[in-house]
């Protein structure tokens, strides 16, 4: 300890200063969850007052609604996979200097920034079919939400790929790496780092947005909500139950998410 | 080309002409930033480049090894000749062309430029195992001689971001030896760094120079230049102005703009 080399009362005030600190964060914490709790309570009370929601009901229904969450982090996870795929070919497009390539990628984005989520989930699920293509609920809804987020995460991939170093790539190209290797072997695990929080962001965006695909009957948390919640006349109580799901599922990834950003922070740099 | 003359002779060390740049010119959109440049380097010969900013020093260096693709000119460099094309750069075969050159001539940067996400180690043993298909334990021996030689041995399971410039820019010379090139091409290797690690650097790099390794290397370290080059050139507008001996260009030079630089670097 620093403090044993210094006159007693030094040490001492170094002690008190550091009580003192602890005894604020543990005062900050405390307020910070007395306020969340008082504000949460308060709402549950005046909607268990205003809207006579039953205990028989969230008891008998609540696991049904719940076991959504599988179905949408089931969703979110896959058309995530494919939005990661579809990024990194779009932002290699955008940055291609092949006109072909350059122009699929920027139609790509264009169209599909420029249209809304819904409409491409309707079209893909309701649409299709008419010119023959049959693709099934679940499916439809994965690939309607990875090509969405695809687009959005292109600009972000590209971005992530061009906030690398001019350098890095020219020192790889002075050791002989042909452009390929340096880009796969250098460049990208970089780009990689730059854009983990911003996927993080996009995930946790993901999985609220997958609520869209339960207008193509798709049985997720919020298809499942609105079913027994209309059906028995608890609508208030059936979304209310969706809601604390979805915000539950946010901040457990956004939990994740920081731990992940964290790590690599400390990493190597 | 190599400002070597009867009066002023070649010294006895070096070898037969490794580099060979021919009427090397380059444009930046109308920007003429290297006017024609000969430059003839021979093996084991040590050439220190001089000048002020935009003389074209770097922009020469560059496109030694076709960072740069020069505008006009050729590079020759242990027999792999390529012509400038700037039309069409991109082809596969120029590209091809100028990785066999790189192989050959590996350059050193201003800000190191090492690989954040691999260790020392691992930086040294990317290019040499991807590229040169060296077996890994016959790569990392090769990596632990060139780290022992800048005293960089020890930190060599290191990340880069937990090393100081000067630590850095050795492991950077190591990783560029362990390609075995023919050639080091140094820009402005100490500029980036601490007053008091330039030492540590420049020493490595004398070193480098009296064991007879070939380089060529554009700095502002006249001392260095003194201690280490068996050439000095000085360039000036896009040209090679003067050259020779470092004791004649540093104490003589025969050109009143290499003076007049001189002196006003000697001020500042």
């Amino acid at each position: 300890m620093a403090t044993a080399e210094l006159p007693a009362p030094r040490a001492q005030v170094l002690d008190d200063i550091v009580a003192a600190q602890r005894r604020h964060r543990r005062w900050f914490r405390g307020q910070f969850v007395a306020v969340w709790l008082i504000l949460v309570g308060i709402l549950g009370v005046f909607l268990w007052s205003a809207g006579r929601i039953s205990w028989a009901f969230i008891f008998e229904t609540g696991p049904y609604i719940v076991q959504g969450a599988g179905i949408t982090i089931l969703v979110s996870v896959a058309a995530m996979a494919m939005a990661i795929v579809l990024a990194l070919l779009g932002a290699l497009g955008r940055l291609s200097k092949n006109a072909v390539a350059y122009s699929l990628a920027s139609l790509y984005v264009s169209l599909v920034r420029g249209t809304p989520l819904l409409v491409q989930i309707y079209f893909i699920y309701f649409a299709l079919p008419s010119a023959g293509i049959i693709i099934d609920a679940i499916p439809a809804g994965i690939i309607a939400l990875g090509f969405n987020y695809g687009a959005y995460m292109t600009e972000i991939f590209r971005a992530g790929i061009q906030a690398v170093p001019r350098s890095q790539r020219e020192a790889a190209q002075a050791l002989g790496m042909p452009e390929r290797l340096a880009f796969r072997r250098i460049v990208l695990p970089q780009a990689v780092r730059i854009v983990i929080p911003a996927i993080g962001n996009d995930f946790v965006a993901m999985i609220k947005d997958s609520a869209l695909v339960s207008t193509i009957a798709i049985q997720e948390l919020l298809w499942r909500a609105q079913r027994v919640g209309r059906g028995q006349h608890q609508v208030l109580a059936s979304i209310a139950i969706a809601a604390l799901v979805y915000w539950g599922l946010t901040i457990i990834f956004s939990f994740f998410q920081e731990r992940l950003e964290q790590r690599m922070a400390r990493g190597d740099r | 080309m190599t400002g070597y003359t009867a009066d002023q002779p070649a010294p006895p060390h070096i070898g037969e002409v490794i580099v060979q740049a021919r009427g090397l010119e380059k444009y930046f959109g109308d920007n003429h930033v290297l006017r024609g440049v000969d430059l003839d380097v021979h093996q084991r010969e040590a050439v220190m480049v001089i000048g002020r900013s935009g003389s074209g020093k770097t922009t020469l260096l560059r496109c030694l090894n076709f960072l740069e693709e020069p505008t006009v000119g050729s590079v020759d460099i242990d027999g792999v000749r390529v012509d400038a094309a700037p039309l069409r750069a991109r082809s596969r075969a120029h590209q091809e062309q100028i990785r066999q050159i790189r192989l050959r001539a590996s350059m050193l940067f201003q800000e190191f430029a090492l690989f954040p996400h691999m260790t020392v180690l691992g930086n040294c043993i990317e290019a040499p195992t991807r590229v040169r298909g060296v077996p890994r334990d016959k790569a990392v021996a090769t990596a632990d001689k060139y780290l022992e030689q800048v005293g960089m041995l020890n930190k060599k399971d290191e990340y880069p971001g937990r090393l100081s410039g000067g630590q850095k820019q050795r492991v950077a010379i190591a990783r560029a030896l362990c390609m075995e090139p023919k050639v080091l091409l140094f820009d402005e290797p100490t500029s980036a760094l601490d007053p008091e690690l330039i030492g540590e650097v420049l020493k490595v790099m004398e070193e480098l120079a009296h064991e007879g390794t070939t380089m060529i290397v554009v700095t502002h370290e006249m001392h260095f230049a003194r201690e280490a080059a068996d050439r000095v050139i000085f360039m000036e507008g896009g040209v090679i102005a003067e050259q020779g001996p470092p004791e004649t260009m540093l104490d003589s030079p025969r050109e009143e703009a290499t003076r007049r630089f001189l002196r006003r670097f000697l001020e500042a």
